[in-house]
């Protein structure tokens, strides 16, 4: 009796332990129906596929369960001697033959529709770099200001690290999203600046390599507003877990106002590499960008991790010539992890960054870099 | 003869010198299998640290750099390290007792295709322990993460899978001299049993890819070291290309680590249903059918990097077809096992948990091949459930079950049946509570090769954690059976399994230093 009583009082435990981790976290068994008539179309492929293959499952462990419950030798079982028959192998080669054919043609519809990306509305830039996107928004002229900016993930390091609780929406959150407007055609066009990364939204069955060399395109058409999160799917090196992609959709107003809003804060920044910076500006917005940007390679406090990802701290470059410190940033140091950060971080985030990194970690060159003169370096290396 | 002359032609030789000088086929046979093993506690060490850094959101126990290496590191040592030289040990010892030889074809060849192993893993395995660390990009190493991007330790890589390869291509070429050429008389090709078939296959299979690798990871030397830019795209490179090359390579390889298996399954269910195997033919047609489309159906691995309409249709055709095979082969077992009778042994009970659990991994195989649902697998863990299934309780289920099976013939005792039930059924649960839940990770969009992940991710991943430490730990019971039955135990008789036929249980247990000197009666040599 006692043991039994303690068999329930486990089965109870275990029960509610289960009931109670369900009430905190997703138990998400399937793939998501998603937001677009692709992902919609997807979903149903693989659950028709799914539904094959159980039944084809179910009828072939039926009759193997069925023979190791009653052929066994225990019960007196006598083996037959039958050993081939050319007329149930024909059977079954034809049979799947009939039922994969009867697969591939949904497959073969949602499969062209999918590659179909012709008469977009708004064509978008996809880069990938360690460890970010860029989005760019094609201009329709050359004289509207252009929308590009970089999306990086926002989940503090001390989350990732367990020193602090962690969000709801831990390692899936960025700085600057995707916008994007509802029930229009939405064209990615997908590259990489180094290593092969794979732009990924689940919600609209959207999943493409991002070739550096290469540009590739899909799209979406997304029917309801709300927030859309993936991750890169494509391993591209350390940080390759913490490269989300975040896309919002909204209604078609409030994108153009978002749009027209980010081209005025192009144009200001543009304006702004004329501007004179002073110390403390700098000090603290390239501290910001050193967070983002540097810290998983150079770590928190300018140490490194020696020999792939060099120290900062009392490093011959950042405490030696400035203007090779610079150009070190603009070009990179081919062959190695360090990119050319030239083409990523404005000169307004460069000269900070520079001026940030020769003043912490017990470096005292005392220099403050202006926007000015990174920019004239940036001419010059091109 | 004098006894002491006896000993000197035809014992083994004492001490260490055996086994660095042996040219006999079941000396070398052992050493691959002890190796592999060796290999297989390794690459499963790495799981471990795996698992145990997923166990929990966050980071925990490693930085992701050393995660990656982990992954990687994982990837090489099970494919080339554990499951390659496990089917080549299982073939050194048994297909010239299978088909009545008196060794391999070519003894020298066969001493130093295992020699140059442990220098080959030594040397990928000290990448660990120096300053740039080991390889960290990947068991599928794609360009220019392993190129250009690559820590400087690629070039050790590089090296290995070269010394790898020249293993993998000179073993083939023994075993297909073996199979073509020292068939006993009466042994026609058509009565041979399906694992010698399966092998024969499968090393034509290595043959023709073996080189392909080696020839990708020459590209890469030359791209990192002599300026080449094949896989650069600054340069005028492409790296699609990369992974073009290493699919042509790698599909064949899927089932180069398959087939050996299927011919175990094929051995094993037949003798412990006490009935012949069912349609031989078409299972020898259906092994060539598989090797041949593994040609065809390479970049199925590559459906979202962007390939043209055309290239996806005919990529998602052609796989999907592997199936029509693959099913004849599964029909076929289920067939054998209907209307026998039948007995629960371990090496049994492996052989059904592979075909249970295998066929699993040929279900998602055959949704992965959906093109365009494979934009959404592709890449997640639902890929990572899916060539687990193929590869745990498949290829590595099929080692398991070949070694009980043929055991005591190796040692002339028979293992302890207790002790190997327990490793069964540790296994079987350990391995699906491993890797069941990973395609429910999958499909909720966890995407492979990270070493942190979102928190709704969290409740399978401990679960699978849980199920990969019970299924770690439970191999080391293998390794108590195995050296226990090494050194004692009930005396197995020549024919061991009631049901076993063949040449090999022809012989006396265990099977003497050298067999077949003379070929065997042709009335002991039956249609399977």
């Amino acid at each position: 009796m006692l043991p039994k009583a303690k068999l329930w009082l486990v089965l109870t435990g275990i029960a509610t332990s289960l009931l109670s981790a369900n009430l905190q976290a997703a138990w998400d068994l399937n793939m998501t129906q998603g937001v677009t008539q692709i992902s919609r179309d997807t979903y149903d492929l693989h659950m028709q596929i799914l539904w094959w293959c159980v039944a084809i499952g179910v009828v072939v462990f039926g009759v193997m369960l069925w023979s190791i419950i009653n052929h066994r030798k225990s019960k007196g079982a006598v083996a037959a001697t039958f050993h081939e028959s050319t007329k149930v192998e024909i059977a079954w080669t034809i049979i799947p033959f009939v039922i994969l054919i009867l697969m591939a043609v949904p497959a073969t519809r949602v499969l062209t529709e999918a590659y179909d990306a012709t008469e977009s509305e708004i064509d978008i830039q996809v880069t990938g770099y360690q460890w970010r996107w860029e989005y760019t928004y094609i201009r329709e002229n050359t004289d509207e200001e252009e929308v590009s900016f970089y999306s990086i993930l926002s989940t503090p390091r001390e989350q990732i690290n367990n020193q602090m609780e962690k969000d709801e929406t831990y390692l899936l959150d960025v700085d600057n999203p995707m916008v994007i407007p509802i029930n229009t055609k939405v064209r990615f066009l997908l590259t990489s600046n180094d290593v092969i990364h794979a732009w990924w939204v689940p919600d609209f069955a959207v999943k493409r390599d991002a070739v550096p060399g290469f540009i590739n395109e899909t799209w979406a058409i997304v029917e309801e507003p709300g927030i859309y999160r993936g991750q890169c799917a494509e391993l591209c090196g350390i940080e390759h877990g913490f490269m989300p992609v975040v896309v919002h959709a909204v209604e078609r107003e409030e994108y153009d106002a978002w749009y027209a809003a980010k081209q005025d804060e192009a144009r200001v920044a543009r304006e702004m590499a004329n501007n004179v910076v002073t110390l403390s500006e700098s000090l603290e917005a390239g501290e910001q960008i050193y967070t983002t940007t540097c810290i998983a390679c150079h770590q928190p406090n300018g140490t490194g991790l020696p020999p792939a990802f060099p120290a900062l701290a009392g490093s011959s470059v950042v405490t030696g010539d400035l203007e090779a410190n610079i150009n070190l940033l603009i070009n990179g140091v081919p062959g190695t992890a360090m990119a050319a950060y030239g083409r990523q971080l404005s000169p307004v985030q460069l000269a900070a960054v520079v001026t940030y990194i020769r003043n912490s970690f017990g470096n005292t060159t005392g220099d403050l870099v202006q926007p000015a003169a990174v920019n004239t370096l940036i001419q010059a290396a091109q | 003869m004098s006894a002491s002359h006896d000993d000197h032609h035809h014992g083994p030789a004492k001490g260490l010198s055996r086994w660095l000088y042996t040219t006999n086929h079941k000396d070398i046979g052992t050493l691959y299998l002890w190796f592999s093993f060796a290999m297989f506690l390794l690459g499963g060490t790495f799981a471990m640290v795996i698992r145990a850094e997923l166990f929990q959101p966050g980071l925990q126990l490693v930085e992701p750099n050393f995660f990656n290496q982990m992954t990687t590191m994982h990837g090489l040592i099970m494919v080339f390290g554990a499951v390659m030289p496990a089917f080549v040990g299982l073939a050194n010892w048994l297909v010239p007792m299978m088909i009545g030889a008196p060794d391999m074809a070519l003894p020298r060849m066969n001493n130093w295709s295992f020699w140059i192993l442990p220098f080959a893993f030594a040397m990928l395995t000290a990448t660990l322990f120096m300053d740039a660390g080991a390889p960290n990009f990947g068991w599928t190493f794609y360009a220019p993460l392993s190129t250009t991007y690559a820590p400087s330790t690629v070039t050790f890589f590089i090296f290995a899978v070269h010394i790898m390869g020249a293993s993998s291509i000179m073993g083939s070429i023994n075993i297909i001299a073996t199979i073509l050429n020292m068939r006993a008389p009466g042994m026609t090709l058509m009565k041979m049993p399906l694992f010698v078939w399966t092998w024969l296959i499968t090393a034509y299979l290595l043959i023709a890819v073996m080189p392909v690798l080696a020839g990708v990871v020459t590209m890469m030397l030359f791209d990192i070291h002599f300026g080449t830019s094949f896989f650069n795209a600054a340069g005028g490179g492409d790296p699609v290309l990369f992974q073009h090359v290493f699919w042509f390579f790698g599909h064949p390889e899927v089932y180069i680590m398959i087939l050996p298996a299927f011919g175990v399954v094929s051995a094993i269910i037949p003798t412990f249903a006490r009935k012949r195997l069912f349609g031989y033919d078409s299972m020898v047609y259906a092994t060539a059918s598989i090797a041949f489309l593994s040609f065809i159906v390479w970049a199925h691995h590559m459906f979202t990097v962007g390939m043209p309409l055309a290239g996806e249709l005919f990529f998602m055709y052609a796989t999907m077809l592997i199936a029509v095979p693959t099913g004849v082969k599964v029909f076929n077992w289920v067939a054998t096992m209907f209307r026998g009778s039948m007995t629960f042994e371990t090496p049994m009970l492996f052989a059904i948990a592979f075909v249970v659990l295998f066929t699993m991994g040929g279900f998602t195989g055959l949704m992965l091949a959906i093109t365009p649902a494979d934009f959404q697998y592709h890449d997640t863990y639902f890929v990572v459930a899916h060539f687990h299934y193929v590869l745990v309780p498949g290829s590595i289920f099929s080692i398991m079950a070949a070694t009980y099976y043929w055991l005591p013939k190796w040692t002339g005792h028979m293992y302890d049946e207790r002790l190997g039930k327990l490793h069964f059924w540790l296994s079987f649960i350990g391995v699906n509570v491993l890797f069941f839940p990973q395609h429910f990770l999958g499909l909720a969009g966890m995407p492979r090769r990270i070493p942190d992940y979102a928190l709704q991710f969290a409740d399978f991943n401990w679960i699978s954690s849980i199920g990969g430490f019970l299924f770690g730990a439970s191999q080391l019971i293998l390794l108590v059976v195995v050296i226990k039955c090494i050194n004692g135990g009930k005396k197995a008789t020549a024919q061991v399994w009631e049901g076993a036929q063949g040449l090999e249980w022809t012989l006396d247990s265990p099977a003497p230093y050298h067999t077949f000197t003379t070929p065997p009666d042709p009335k002991l040599i039956h249609a399977q």
